[in-house]
């Protein structure tokens, strides 16, 4: 396992740059488009709900290559031509942005429905009332989660891997092909992906033990 | 565009789509079963605290769980074959499934047990029961409720993450999509359309049984 890091660590790192850069990239628009949809759920207006909850479910229920593979493959055919790395983010930002809608939901749900109530009744409009009062304490609620969230974010960038995105996953099938020690080739890549997860994973247990 | 769609939803495609989606289904239970029994022991295991043999199931779990499911097939596939085995792409898929998959629930199962009052468990003590009575009958059927919603998503995770193994050559429903329309660019567009709705279906159906259980339970 050391000497794929020595012979191919500058490949290896290439990769796990991407994983991120793919993984925060798709974070900030999912986060956009999840509270979007979040918000969306807890209006009063009807068409909003229903379509917020069509979002969600269909796109919780289909696998995250499916709608990778769907954007790889139709949209250069259709629209433009796009590469693997942008085919991969969009899917994956569209993939998490209906769990993180599910999220971020919940989230404005605990807030006791009373501060909408009061913020209403001293003549803020709803929205208001959700930008000032109601989305900032749901936030508190939603960090732990969010957090795992964007575990299982970097989780899922390996279906770059399936549509030449050139993150570490792809790389990792790159170099096992070439030097033929697949498993050792894995265990770097695991190591690398371990790297980024473990410690998040632990914080996020901290930090939900210290919110709770 | 519509004859795209006549030509392309014929019946010995929609056959082969089907078949596909029966192997998604065959891995996808076997999977759950095997999953949810060592998911469950090894929750158990990690919630009990034997000395050091839950600290270091609690640290392989705590592995597992982070890293990406697509490595463990990889794991898996070109693993076994060095120990001598050599899976076909079903079993190696079952295994590797079974591997991510329990280690997930295992958490699930730690947490739900962990969110039973304890006075639940010195109540039974109280009464005369073993700690192992306790748990058997006072707290895990308690616990079982809280975690139906988490175990069921965990399933239906399960059943979309199953098309990851398309890159060992499982040939499931993501695989045989990619056949068809691979003869055919014209196809790609209703093969696409057709997946995604076999999917929704499967996977919407569970969800919603997770709902009623989750009202009748509560």
């Amino acid at each position: 396992m050391i000497n794929i890091f020595q012979n191919y660590g500058a490949d290896l790192l290439l990769g796990l740059g991407n994983t991120l850069l793919c993984s925060v990239i798709a974070l900030f628009f999912s986060l956009i488009i999840g509270s979007m949809f979040a918000i969306f759920e807890t209006t009063p207006i009807k068409a909003l709900r229903i379509i917020a909850r069509i979002y969600i479910e269909v796109f919780r229920n289909i696998p995250l290559l499916v709608i990778t593979m769907f954007f790889y493959v139709v949209i250069p055919l259709m629209v433009a031509k796009i590469d693997g790395f942008t085919a991969g983010t969009i899917g994956l930002t569209i993939y998490t942005s209906a769990f993180i809608a599910e999220t971020v939901r919940s989230g404005i749900n605990s807030v006791e429905s009373g501060q909408m109530e009061g913020a209403r009744a001293n003549g803020m409009t709803f929205w208001q009332a959700m930008r000032y009062i109601i989305l900032p304490q749901a936030f508190r609620y939603v960090i732990p989660p969010l957090g795992n969230q964007f575990i299982n974010l970097v989780k899922n960038s390996s279906v770059l891997a399936f549509v030449a995105g050139f993150d570490l996953m792809y790389q990792g099938n790159v170099i096992a092909s070439n030097s033929l020690q697949t498993i050792n080739t894995y265990m770097a890549v695991g190591v690398l992906y371990l790297v980024i997860t473990m410690p998040l994973s632990y914080y996020m247990r901290h930090l939900e033990k210290k919110l709770a | 565009m519509l004859n795209d769609f006549i030509n392309a939803y014929s019946l010995m495609n929609l056959r082969y789509l089907l078949a596909g989606l029966g192997i998604t289904i065959f891995v996808s239970i076997i999977s759950i079963i095997g999953s949810y029994i060592i998911g469950a022991i090894l929750g158990i295991i990690r919630y009990v605290k034997i000395k050091y043999l839950s600290a270091v199931v609690g640290f392989v779990i705590d592995l597992i769980r982070n890293l990406p499911l697509l490595l463990i097939i990889f794991f898996i596939y070109f693993g076994l074959p060095s120990i001598g085995l050599k899976p076909s792409s079903i079993w190696a898929t079952i295994i590797a499934m079974i591997v991510f998959e329990s280690a997930m629930l295992a958490e699930i199962v730690r947490s739900g047990i962990q969110a039973v009052d304890w006075g639940q468990m010195e109540g039974a003590r109280a009464n005369g029961l073993t700690y192992t009575q306790a748990l058997w009958h006072i707290i895990l059927p308690q616990a079982m409720k809280k975690m139906i919603p988490a175990i069921v998503s965990q399933f239906i995770s399960l059943i979309k993450d199953t098309s990851l193994a398309t890159i060992i050559v499982l040939p499931d429903v993501m695989h045989n999509t990619q056949i068809v329309y691979g003869q055919n660019t014209n196809y790609i567009i209703p093969m696409f359309l057709m997946l995604a709705i076999m999917y929704f279906v499967v996977c919407y159906a569970l969800s919603l049984v997770s709902r009623y259980l989750e009202k009748r339970m509560a």
